[in-house]
C-alpha cells in the first residue's frame, strides 16, 4: 500500500468516529424529539380517523404494519449502501453503520410480519401463506439474524466487516424481490397504494394517519441508528484501549 | 374468535413492546460501554491520538 494511502487511512481512521461522535451529540436529542412528535402525532390520528367501510377497525393496523414494513427494507439499503463504503471505499464508519442498523431491521421486520399476521387473521381468515410477499420478508428477517449471528462470531471487525459487507450486497437482490413481489406472483397482499407512479390511490383519510407514522417511524430509525452507531464506536475504542492496556502490561513484565 | 378491536390493540402492543425494547437497548447499551471508557481512563489508559499530540510513532 502506498505511503499515501496509508496516511489517508490514518487521518480517516482517527479524525472519522471523533467527528461523528461529536456530531451525533449534537443532532441525537433533536432527532429523537422530532420522532416522539411525529409519533404522538401518527398515533391519536390513527386512533381518531375513521374506520375503512369494508375493513371497520382492523384498518388501524395499516399505521404500524406498513412504516414497519417501510423501515424493514430501508434500513436493508442503508446496511447495503453501507456494505459499498466499506468495499468500495473502505470508509472507516461503514461497517459501524452496517452492524450498527441490523438487530434495528431484525426488529422492524419482525413487527412488520406479527402485525401483518395479525392483521391477516381477521381480513383473509389465516394468521400466514406461503406466498410471494410473506415468503420474501421473512426471508428478509433470516437474513437479518443471519448477519447479526454472523458479526458477533467474528470478534475482529476489521475481519468480518469485509465478509459481511458481501453477504449484505447479496442479499440485497431480496429488496426488489420484496418490492414488486405483489406485481409478479398472485399474491393474498394486496398490490402497492401509497408508493405508486400514478400517485396514492389510498384514502386521504387514511393516508394522512399513515404519512404522519411512517414519517415518526422514520425519524426513529434514524434515532436509533445513530445512537447504535455511536455505541458500536464506543465498544470499539474499548476494545482497542483494552488490548493497548494489554500490550503495555506485557512490555512492562518483559522488560528487566 | 377475537373481536376486530383485540387484533388492533394486540398490534399496537407487539408495536410497543418492540420499539420500546430497542430503545432499552440502544440506550442501555451505550451507558454500558460509556463506563467501561470511564473505567479506562480512570486507570490511566488513554487513546494514542488522546496522549500524544505530537505523535511518538515509532
Amino acid at each position: 500500500m502506498s505511503e499515501n494511502s496509508m496516511a489517508i487511512r490514518k487521518l480517516g481512521d482517527l479524525a472519522n468516529p471523533t467527528r461523528f461522535l461529536a456530531l451525533a451529540e449534537r443532532v441525537l436529542p433533536w432527532f429523537a424529539a422530532l420522532s416522539a412528535l411525529f409519533l404522538s402525532v401518527g398515533l391519536w390520528l390513527s386512533f381518531t380517523t375513521e374506520g375503512d367501510y369494508q375493513q371497520g377497525e382492523t384498518v388501524r393496523i395499516m399505521y404500524v404494519h406498513v412504516p414497519a414494513a417501510w423501515l424493514s427494507m430501508m434500513c436493508y439499503t442503508v446496511m447495503a449502501v453501507s456494505a459499498l463504503g466499506t468495499l468500495v471505499w473502505r470508509h472507516p464508519l461503514a461497517d459501524v453503520s452496517a452492524r450498527a442498523a441490523a438487530p434495528i431491521g431484525a426488529a422492524f421486520t419482525f413487527l412488520a410480519l406479527v402485525t401483518g399476521s395479525l392483521w391477516g387473521k381477521p381480513m383473509w381468515g389465516t394468521w400466514w401463506v406461503w406466498d410471494a410477499r410473506l415468503t420474501s420478508v421473512f426471508v428478509l428477517f433470516l437474513m437479518y439474524l443471519g448477519l447479526i449471528a454472523l458479526n458477533r462470531a467474528m470478534e475482529d471487525p476489521s475481519r468480518s466487516a469485509r465478509v459481511s459487507a458481501v453477504l449484505v450486497l447479496v442479499g440485497f437482490v431480496n429488496i426488489p424481490i420484496i418490492k414488486f413481489s405483489v406485481e409478479w406472483w398472485n399474491t393474498l397482499h394486496q398490490p402497492a397504494s401509497v408508493m405508486r407512479l400514478d400517485g396514492p390511490t389510498i384514502d386521504p383519510e387514511f393516508l394522512r394517519p399513515l404519512l404522519v407514522m411512517a414519517i415518526g417511524f422514520t425519524l426513529l430509525f434514524f434515532t436509533l441508528h445513530i445512537a447504535a452507531m455511536r455505541n458500536e464506536v464506543w465498544r470499539r475504542r474499548v476494545t482497542s484501549l483494552r488490548r493497548q492496556a494489554a500490550r503495555n502490561a506485557g512490555r512492562e513484565t518483559l522488560a528487566p | 374468535m377475537m373481536s376486530h378491536a383485540a387484533y388492533v390493540i394486540a398490534s399496537y402492543l407487539v408495536a410497543a413492546l418492540t420499539v420500546a425494547g430497542l430503545v432499552l437497548w440502544v440506550v442501555g447499551d451505550g451507558r454500558a460501554r460509556r463506563r467501561e471508557l470511564k473505567a479506562l481512563e480512570a486507570a490511566g489508559i488513554r487513546r494514542r491520538s488522546a496522549q500524544t499530540a505530537g505523535g511518538d510513532d515509532k
